[in-house]
């Protein structure tokens, strides 16, 4: 059984196709990347993902689970997160808190009992408490952990993004330009997490990215797109050759 | 058939004020996302201002029109430059609540000037008591006349917005104020003009409307009718603001004639309430999405 | 200068944060339960109406200011609440019995208008509201048999097991208890992952849903539960004006409600009962003012342009509300003299279309 597939993906806006038959098969434990230029359909494709968007056609298949026909909400139920690409924080609660609603599939109490603030409530927060804690250590985001996330510099928001989604204890991560925005330090940073969460956390992850020095260090397989459509998979070292590839970014050498 | 050819020009003629209110709180929603909740009050300062023209000062109906627009387009940029500019990128939920000020401080403002006050007044004009015979069909030229001037004014507006620049000025602020100072449309200014542009269209509905209610400080109420009917036509569409209100003029005379009592006043909240259910962006409105 | 040193997860979880939280709170507590005492008659019933509003507004608050969820038709909860009540008193239904009822009505009245109102955002949501309030308004003044129409109702001293509250302090000691319930009630549920949903549905309702919260659910039982907290305080607002009518539940009244919200400080529980104080206090300093108003002048129009005035200055300077002003000196204290003027400063933010949202 496939871990995460897509089979034929393909949305169109109006008279718009953004994406086009596109099919990929993720294993379970890589890290396997999507680049394409501006337009190419990545974030859609997370959109779809995501349930966000409903496809037009095509399926997309979590565990042998088919996932469309779903609502978002139910996608991270079932254990994959994402972050998104213009950072969608709460910007009105602090980063503890923000965090804390990544806990939010695995509250076990009722409304009367919240309610009441019974014991079991207590227990319970204390429990969701600690696993934040553990992410909290693992960004390294002590300093920030009660200021407003609305007073926070960018590079530390994309963190607390991708903190509140491995809040989730997600197995499939979606990594939507996780180094956008970021200067070298922070990018070599985000580096050294994406491999920590694939080899000490365990979890999958598929990425959209643009930096390729970042593509080339830390994924296992690539995909390119351009249009909507795939044009070529595989090691970052054969994507980045390909032909098609280097026509899709540099454009085509014209016959002078 | 005879009546209900009446109730139609009924149910037309104060739709076309209902649609005027529409229409000048559409501006300012194309303009700057806020919504005018003063746009009855608005209206009902303009009637004021007409009022005084015409009785106290007697000056010819055409003349307190003119007068009555040009003073409460002044008001509507004053009222932007002191209220409205200091709160402006505020979310659209602050800037609805100020409005809602504006529109106490004006009803206020009014009882309490000496000579105006809780009273009732009329407007005289000069087609008060007249009907037109149309084999059979008794119309009053009040109610045509209304339709008339709505129309005028409508291909005015149209006209200006077609071939100036600030139609199009409007519609880059109302979208992204950033990227429109960037691109070097002097945002205040044309938030400035929408809204007196907008009081003046208030004011011409209040004159149009004073014959029908009167005038008195609360004759503004009838503002809040116009939201439905922005709302039906597809709020954010000047040509659906229009629609919108025709839409629930005629609905409310035709609610007051066949429904039992009581119908006619929340007949345009129960439209109002299906569209939004069926179809929140109206007729004439498009839906945008976000891109997350 | 403060410092809370925390050790300890349960110091993030528990409502006291601090010894100065018990010393203040413990204070303001003292200071109400003795109130029989220390207030005369005419302050007495003004803590009526605080308390009526802070249930109210607590209610709203929830709703509007920590989910995002504007309401302008508040007054139609108010109105079902308070008819339930009047009704069911009239059926000699006990009072307990009754006010919960009052609450489970206005509750589902509050998912009559919630599930529509799901897909509907900012101005529409606004409008559907204020819609429903007007609805709601009319069927009231129509349905003569069951409400009385514009005769509206009568309603008797509230009765429990047999004992009447008929004096002031006693109905006073009712409505304390119910504002201090109602009170804990929105606390716990606001530290709990339930009040966070809310809170993330007002911020970024499509993040909130990849995070696995169930939007439709969580939109639905944040207005249910707002609607119940009005209706509660629309017992208690039955029971101290004794009549209700149909005119006592219009638009003004929703707007007066979210008046209070916003002047109080939207996003904070506290702001509910600074605004309601504020709104019943106002119209007594406001007529002491009227002596002063040129001849010919309508006393009332005073009120409406203060009224105006003081919503308009507050979003203008004071947009966190009183609670936000509090904060700030709190913190000025809090921080002597460390405090720098530039500290609740918000950034500048230029306009987006929430069309888009």
């Amino acid at each position: 059984m496939k871990f995460f597939s897509v089979e034929n993906l393909g949305i169109r806006f109006g008279g718009v196709v953004a994406v086009d038959q596109v099919s990929f098969e993720v294993r379970r434990g890589e890290v396997y990347t999507i680049i394409g230029p501006n337009g190419a359909g990545k974030t859609t494709i997370f959109n779809l993902i995501g349930l966000i968007y409903p496809a037009t056609s095509g399926r997309i298949l979590y565990q042998g689970r088919e996932l469309s026909g779903s609502k978002p909400h139910r996608v991270a139920e079932l254990g994959i997160a994402r972050t998104f690409q213009n950072i969608e924080l709460f910007e009105h609660a602090t980063v503890l808190q923000n965090l804390l609603i990544g806990r939010h599939r695995y509250r076990s109490t009722a409304l009367w009992q919240e309610l009441a603030f019974t014991p079991a409530v207590r227990h319970a927060e204390r429990a969701q408490r600690e696993a934040v804690e553990k992410v909290i250590e693992f960004l390294d985001l002590q300093h920030y952990r009660d200021s407003m996330v609305a007073g926070l510099p960018y590079g530390v928001r994309k963190v607390i993004e991708l903190g509140r989604a491995l809040a989730t204890e997600p197995k499939l991560l979606l990594l939507d330009e996780p180094s956008s925005g970021l200067n070298p330090e922070e990018t070599n940073e985000m580096a050294f997490w994406i491999e920590d969460i694939k080899k000490g956390l365990g979890i999958t992850v598929l990425m959209v990215e643009h930096d390729m020095s970042l593509v080339q260090r830390v994924s296992d397989r690539v995909l390119a797109l351009n249009e909507g459509r795939a044009i070529a998979e595989g090691t970052p070292a054969q994507v980045q050759s390909h032909p098609a590839v280097i026509e899709a970014y540099l454009g085509s050498k014209e016959p002078a | 058939m005879v009546g209900l050819l009446q109730l139609l020009v009924a149910g037309v003629s104060l739709g076309c004020v209902y649609a005027l209110v529409a229409l000048g709180f559409v501006l300012i929603y194309k303009a700057t996302e806020t919504v005018n909740f003063a746009q009855g009050d608005l209206m009902m300062l303009g009637a004021f201002f007409a009022l005084t023209a015409s009785v106290i000062l007697g000056w010819p109906y055409w003349a307190t029109i003119v007068f009555a627009v040009l003073v409460m387009a002044a008001v509507g940029m004053l009222a932007e430059r002191l209220v409205l500019r200091p709160v402006l990128g505020q979310p659209a939920f602050t800037v609805v609540m100020i409005t809602i000020g504006v529109g106490y401080v004006l009803r206020g403002l009014v009882t309490m000037v000496p000579g105006w006050g809780t009273e009732t007044y009329q407007i005289p004009t000069p087609f008060s008591e007249d009907v037109w015979r149309l084999g059979g069909v008794i119309l009053p030229v009040q109610q045509l006349m209304v339709i008339a001037m709505t129309a005028g004014l409508c291909a005015l507006l149209y006209l200006f917005f077609r071939f100036s620049r600030l139609g199009v000025a409007m519609q880059a602020t109302s979208q992204n104020q950033l990227a429109a100072y960037y691109m070097g449309i002097p945002v205040r200014r044309v938030n400035m003009m929408i809204w007196g542009i907008s009081a003046g269209v208030a004011a011409f509905a209040g004159i149009l409307l004073a014959p029908v209610t009167f005038v008195h400080s609360n004759m503004g109420f009838i503002g809040l009718k116009a939201f439905p009917a922005a709302v039906v036509g597809g709020f954010g569409s000047v040509p659906g603001a229009i629609a919108g209100g025709l839409i629930i003029g005629v609905v409310e005379a035709l609610a007051g004639f066949y429904l039992p009592e009581g119908f006619k006043d929340v007949a345009a909240y129960v439209v109002v309430l299906a569209v939004l259910l069926i179809r929140p962006s109206g007729i004439f409105g498009e839906t945008g999405r976000k891109k997350v | 200068m403060r410092f809370v040193f925390k050790t300890d997860y349960a110091q993030d979880i528990r409502l006291v944060k601090h010894g100065g939280h018990v010393i203040w709170y413990g204070l303001l507590g003292v200071v109400l339960l003795a109130a029989p005492w220390w207030a005369s008659e005419y302050v007495m019933s003004q803590l009526h109406f605080i308390c009526i509003y802070s249930i109210v507004g607590f209610g709203l608050m929830l709703l509007t200011g920590f989910t995002g969820q504007v309401s302008l038709g508040h007054a139609a909860f108010l109105a079902v609440g308070a008819y339930t009540e009047a009704l069911l008193q009239a059926a000699g239904v006990p009072f307990f019995i009754s006010i919960s009822c009052a609450a489970i009505f206005s509750a589902a009245a509050g998912i009559i208008i919630g599930l529509p109102a799901l897909r509907l955002k900012g101005i529409y949501l606004a409008i559907a509201t204020l819609a429903f309030n007007v609805i709601v308004e009319e069927i009231i003044t129509r349905w003569h048999k069951l409400t009385g129409g514009n005769e509206g109702k009568h309603l008797k001293p509230v009765e429990i097991f047999g004992w009447k509250l008929e004096s002031d302090a006693e109905f006073y000691y009712l409505c304390l208890a119910l504002t201090v319930i109602c009170c804990l009630a929105c606390v716990n549920l606001l530290r709990s992952p339930t009040g966070r949903a809310f809170v993330a549905i007002r911020d970024s309702e499509i993040s909130a849903s990849c995070l696995g919260v169930n939007l439709a659910k969580v939109k639905t039982m944040s207005f249910a539960i707002s609607a119940a907290l009005t209706g509660v305080g629309g017992a208690l607002y039955a029971h101290k004006l004794a009549f209700i009518s149909p005119e006592q539940f219009t638009l003004f009244q929703s707007i007066e409600l979210l008046t209070i919200v916003i002047l109080g400080g939207i996003g904070f529980l506290h702001g509910a009962v600074l605004g309601a104080a504020f709104i019943i206090v106002l119209p007594q300093v406001i007529s002491i003012a009227k002596d002063w108003l040129p001849e010919g002048s309508a006393p009332s129009g005073l009120q409406a342009v203060v009224f105006g005035l003081i919503l308009i200055l507050f979003i203008i300077f004071e947009p966190l509300g009183l609670y936000g002003r509090w904060l700030k000196i709190r913190t000025w204290f809090e921080l002597f003299p460390f405090y720098r003027r530039g500290m609740f400063r918000r950034q500048k933010s230029y306009m987006k279309s929430e069309r888009l949202r």
